[in-house]
């Protein structure tokens, strides 16, 4: 089958890969790519732990076709850290304990972080909302919800998205 | 219309380990020659804190900073064999192993150290901060990296230990079933108050109380996780969760996570839990494990409050809203039991 | 919302204690955090073959042909394979300790005994290919009769599903069709009882769920040996099974795991490794072989469901005086781990309560669906749910509070265990006492007194003249209702106490050091030992053994003197067969 090119930026760097037309996201930044962050669940878009960022904006990976981001910004949460200093959401889920396995957790971190960038103040309710695509089979939800109140509260999403 | 409040306990007790024994743990730790610790296991870690659980033992056990001690599993090249983490066996039985392997470094990094500052090793004592110090004199001290310099390149000793932990295998007896089944044992109660509505049969899980046993606890933070993720995992099982809606009828189950139904983030109930400790006379530091009993309790507990609400008994779970209205049907309307208690002492 | 109450068995503890007890940080905290940490998929490797099962689409059918020519010739495909071509096609878990028969094949050879069964496994070049290439693979089947429902496969006549176990049933000891627990004379405790309550209860089969699906990548590494990431949940458990069934010694397979993204019980089977490797071995390439999330959510192993009849023996004042449990594990098609969940439920039995007169007959039932497999609270959670249905019953029949009832019958420190050992460590009570203070569920001055270290043993820790039964026999339903065949004297054990824990280190010979933190108990006043010199004299016939003949030969009585170290499982249950 013809592979067809595709480039974007993957955090921030300049990225490019070959991918079949109905090549997917996910298999094109694990196995293209090395991104190892966002993780395979479902392939149903029913889990949410291959959730990225396409230009900001909250993505199941495994339901985008590769070929469609073409010059988009692609944000996973390999990328959240800024260098050694983590990003204000992963120091919060790290207060909270809201990790156990830590395979949801990529994609967590990635729906938080799109409602924090637009919504810095969230209700419980708002935050709850913002998750309810993400699985998590270990935690009970509760951690996490705190983790992400809390990094609401500390600015998170007015001083980095 | 209306919505019937319901009140139900539970208590229920777990064996810590494969039921008759014959389940080794084996662990290997070696310092490098700055007095930094690396825990070999071949445990594994999904999620129940197996490495923080080995780490924080040993580090106790050889009595070295927290920070000085890293856990390295699952590698069966490096890892010496155990049976594996099921049945609620990780930290008893590989705990108790660290602590052996442990106990044997510690006792060539004291021999060391005794050399080094000319003086008895069974006088010496470690203050978890990373110094070796004569008991009663912390003046004749001596740093656990200068020791474990000094027994690298000067008195050629290695500072490393071997641990096992084995409960023998135990015969069953076929016609009494007489055994020596787990020698560890923590215990439960949990209260749960629901909501039950007599329209749509949907239980809602108001929140819950409960009392845990675990021996010692050896990190309050992961016990707290397990038994939150679990009781949420007992709502799950009590109310939503089946591959087979019909069982034993095979069909009609669900295929994936749109089917399958599980509570959301959006359906947490408030959960309070008290923790007690006595310690198992044979556990690490007497501790036990939380791991697997954490659901438990649950699912009756919700049973008995919601024949509480509306004085239907669900002896078949999940508990669905249409064997609730079938339920109440059956009985002519809804028949609430007594109230039991008032607002929880909890907030 | 968590609450530490140290001051509750406070003199049984040293709390002096440098980091164990303290709440610092997870070593694997960070790697969550910051998507580092490394599961068994995040690895990549070139010329990766992805692997694909051709499955069952039948509960139960014999496999007439199989035709692979035209998948073998489909475009990315590099090998297919079938159950000739696995050397040890028949494998059971246990069999690592030795428990059970061989009974489960890694590919379905002649029949299929569950939908979803493995049958041809592909091996390509993308996974898109694989999949293209199971859809040109012929199966034959002629449909045979199924059975679903535990108690029907238990019936004479029921469908066949496991020729190793052809009454549908879990062979225990090489008598029993079912495990026995026998404690004193229910039913002469039914008979006194002022009230006789009943009831069947049904635990729902349940998904584990991982986030993570189970999986396997295996690659041929240096020296002829094969890298394998492996999501188990026991390393070496799952390197031996893989061993055993590639048939290869075991230090030809490097395992690594270790951090596995949920488990739950549901990766304890070794699902993926053994084929994995095969196709790793015999192409030559890295395979990749994952569960997508609905051959996890079908085809891997669910918690079986239990069924489960508890029968009590309830006086007015609230004491329960005898528990009969009659219990089904549904383990699906094949053994897997069911056969140990039912030993460790009858270990279980009666809950957490000190019960004079105990009994229970706890099967494990062959059926056309998914073998069941471990899962958190394997042989525990479902019987708990039951129990504590039923004494919310009991409860209610003794016009009692639920929670003075649990305390008043609650076991402790001293009690006779109905499988003959003593309770010790006990803390239901104290438990219940918490939980109801916490809640304000309000509780008499009495139950508040109540404590685990007071009002057991004495009379409580006596071991009841046991009548004892030949019920069930393999191969022969007619004895499932026998009478009881003779009685067993007060005090009687037969089992050596071999509980004694190898705790090795330190074995250079140097003395451990005295300020090592290992947890010592302070010494406790225990009750006194029984003794049965002083047990009242049995009115019932001494104990004969074996008075009737059982149509299998009964292996030796378990040894008397202490075992240690590696003590095989036949030597427990008598039944390996290979």
């Amino acid at each position: 089958m013809a592979k067809l090119p595709v480039q974007f930026r993957l955090n921030g760097s300049e990225r490019a890969g070959f991918v079949d037309p109905a090549g997917n996201l996910l298999d094109l930044l694990r196995r293209g790519l090395g991104d190892f962050g966002p993780k395979y669940g479902c392939g149903q878009g029913t889990c949410g732990v291959c959730t990225v960022l396409v230009d900001s904006e909250p993505q199941l990976s495994c339901l985008t076709l590769a070929i469609s981001c073409e010059g988009k910004q692609i944000e996973t949460a390999s990328g959240m850290a800024d260098g050694p200093n983590l990003h204000p959401l992963q120091q919060a889920f790290m207060d909270n304990f809201a990790a156990q396995c830590g395979f949801c957790t990529p994609g967590m971190l990635t729906a938080a972080r799109a409602l924090l960038t637009k919504n810095p103040n969230p209700t419980r309710d708002e935050v709850v909302e913002a998750i309810s695509g993400n699985i998590c089979r270990c935690t009970g939800y509760e951690p996490i919800i705190a983790a992400i109140l809390a990094a609401a509260a500390g600015g998170a999403g007015m001083r980095r998205a | 219309m209306a919505r019937h409040e319901g009140r139900g306990m539970a208590s229920v007790n777990y064996p810590i380990g494969m039921n008759l024994g014959g389940d080794p743990s084996q662990a290997l730790i070696h310092s490098n020659p700055e007095g930094k610790f690396t825990v070999a296991l071949s445990a594994i870690d999904l999620g129940q804190g197996m490495k923080q659980v080995s780490r924080q033992i040993a580090a106790e056990t050889l009595g070295v900073p927290i920070e000085d001690v890293f856990v390295d599993t699952a590698d069966s090249d490096t890892g010496p064999h155990d049976m594996g983490s099921f049945a609620s066996r990780g930290t008893h039985r590989m705990g108790n192993a660290v602590i052996a392997a442990a106990r044997e470094a510690r006792g060539v990094l004291l021999d060391a150290a005794a050399e080094e500052l000319e003086v008895n090793a069974a006088d010496l004592v470690t203050d978890g901060r990373g110094n070796i110090h004569v008991r009663g004199a912390p003046s004749k001290t001596i740093t656990v990296k200068a020791t474990a310099q000094a027994a690298q390149f000067k008195q050629g000793k290695t500072i490393a230990g071997r641990g096992i932990f084995l409960i023998p295998l135990s015969a069953v007896d076929a016609e009494t079933g007489e055994m020596n089944p787990n020698t560890a044992f923590a215990h439960a109660a949990l209260v749960a108050d629901v909501s039950v509505d007599d329209e749509t049969g949907e239980v809602e899980v108001l929140r819950m109380t409960s009392a845990y046993e675990l021996g010692r606890v050896i990190n309050p933070r992961m016990v707290e996780q397990q038994l939150v993720g679990g009781a949420w995992m007992g709502i799950s099982h009590a109310l939503y969760e089946t591959p087979e809606p019909y069982y034993p009828n095979p069909d009609h189950g669900p295929r994936d996570f749109n089917e399958y139904l599980m509570p959301g983030p959006g359906d947490v109930a408030p959960y309070h839990v008290t923790v007690l400790e006595r310690p198992a006379p044979d556990g690490p530091f007497g501790g036990k494990g939380p791991g697997e009993m954490c659901a438990n309790p649950v699912l009756p507990a919700i049973a008995n409050a919601v024949y509480n609400a509306v004085g239907v008994r669900v002896d078949e779970l999940p508990i669905t809203p249409e064997k609730i209205l079938r339920g109440i049907r059956a009985n002519g309307g809804v028949k609430p039991g007594p109230r039991r208690g008032g607002p929880v002492n909890w907030r | 919302m968590l609450e530490m109450r140290k001051e509750i068995f406070a003199d049984e503890r040293d709390d002096n204690l440098n980091v164990v007890g303290k709440g610092v940080q997870r070593q694997d905290m960070p790697g969550h955090v910051t998507a580092r940490t490394r599961f068994f998929d995040d690895h990549a490797f070139d010329g990766l073959l992805h692997l694909k099962l051709v499955r069952s689409p039948h509960h139960h059918a014999r496999i007439r042909s199989i035709d692979v020519s035209a998948a073998e010739r489909a475009p990315g495909v590099k090998r297919v394979l079938r159950g000739a071509d696995v050397p040890v096609n028949k494998n059971t878990l246990l069999s690592l300790i030795n428990f059970g028969k061989d009974d489960e094949p890694t590919l379905a050879v002649d029949k299929v005994r569950y939908k979803g069964e493995p049958v041809v496994a592909i091996l390509a070049d993308s996974e898109a290919e694989a999949l293209a290439a199971r859809k040109l693979v012929r199966v034959e089947y002629d449909l045979l009769p199924t059975v679903f429902d535990v108690e029907e496969a238990l019936k004479p006549g029921a469908p066949v599903v496991n020729e190793t176990y052809p009454g549908n049933y879990f062979e225990y000891h090489q008598r029993f069709d079912h495990q026995k627990l026998r404690f004193g004379d229910v039913e002469a405790a039914f008979a006194r009882a002022d009230h006789v309550i009943e009831h069947r209860y049904q635990m729902s089969p349940i998904e584990h769920a991982p986030t993570e699906t189970n999986g396997t990548i295996a690659a041929p590494d240096q020296n002829g040996r094969y890298l394998v990431h492996s999501c188990a949940q026991g390393l070496f458990f799952s390197l031996d099974t893989t061993a055993k069934i590639v048939n290869v010694p075991s230090n030809q397979l490097h395992f690594v795991g270790g951090t596995v993204g949920g488990g739950f019980g549901g990766k304890v089977d070794s699902l993926t490794e053994p084929l994995t490797v095969l196709g790793a071995m015999l192409t030559g390439r890295p395979v990749r072989y994952v569960l997508d999330r609905e051959e996890e959510m079908l085809y891997g192993s669910p918690r079986g469901a239990e069924r489960i009849y508890v029968k009590d023996g309830l006086m007015r004042d609230g004491r329960i005086v005898a528990r009969y449990i009659r219990s089904y594990f549904d383990a699906g098609a094949y053994t897997r781990l069911s056969s140990y969940a039912a030993i460790k439920c009858t270990a279980h039995v009666p809950g957490p309560y000190s019960i004079p007169n105990v009994a229970s007959d706890i099967y494990v039932a062959y059926t056309n669906r998914c073998p069941s497999t471990a899962m958190r609270g394997f042989g525990v959670t479902a019987v708990d749910f039951a129990l504590e249905c039923q004494m919310d019953r009991l409860a209610e029949a003794a016009n009692m509070d639920p929670v003075e009832f649990r305390i008043l019958n609650a076991y402790r420190d001293g009690d006779m265990k109905p499988h003959r050992r003593v309770a010790k460590n006990t803390a239901l009570v104290e438990c219940v006492q918490v939980a109801a203070e916490k809640a304000n569920w309000p509780i008499s001055e009495q139950a508040r007194r109540a404590s685990s270290l007071t009002g057991g043993g004495g009379e409580r820790a006596q071991i009841p003249a046991t009548p004892l039964d030949e019920r069930g026999q393999i191969g022969r339903p007619d004895t499932r209702n026998g009478p009881a065949t003779q009685t067993l004297p007060a005090g009687t054990t037969r089992i050596p106490l071999s509980k004694q824990p190898v705790f090795e280190g330190a074995r250079d010979g140097k003395p451990a050091p005295v300020q090592v933190p290992r947890y010592e108990a302070p010494p406790r006043q225990n009750p006194p030992p029984y003794d049965p010199a002083i047990a009242p004299p049995s009115l019932q016939p001494a104990y004969q053994p074996a008075a009737s003949a059982p149509p299998l030969p009964i292996p030796p009585a378990a040894p008397a003197q202490p075992q240690h170290g590696a003590v095989r499982f036949s030597s427990v249950f008598g039944t390996r067969r290979r």
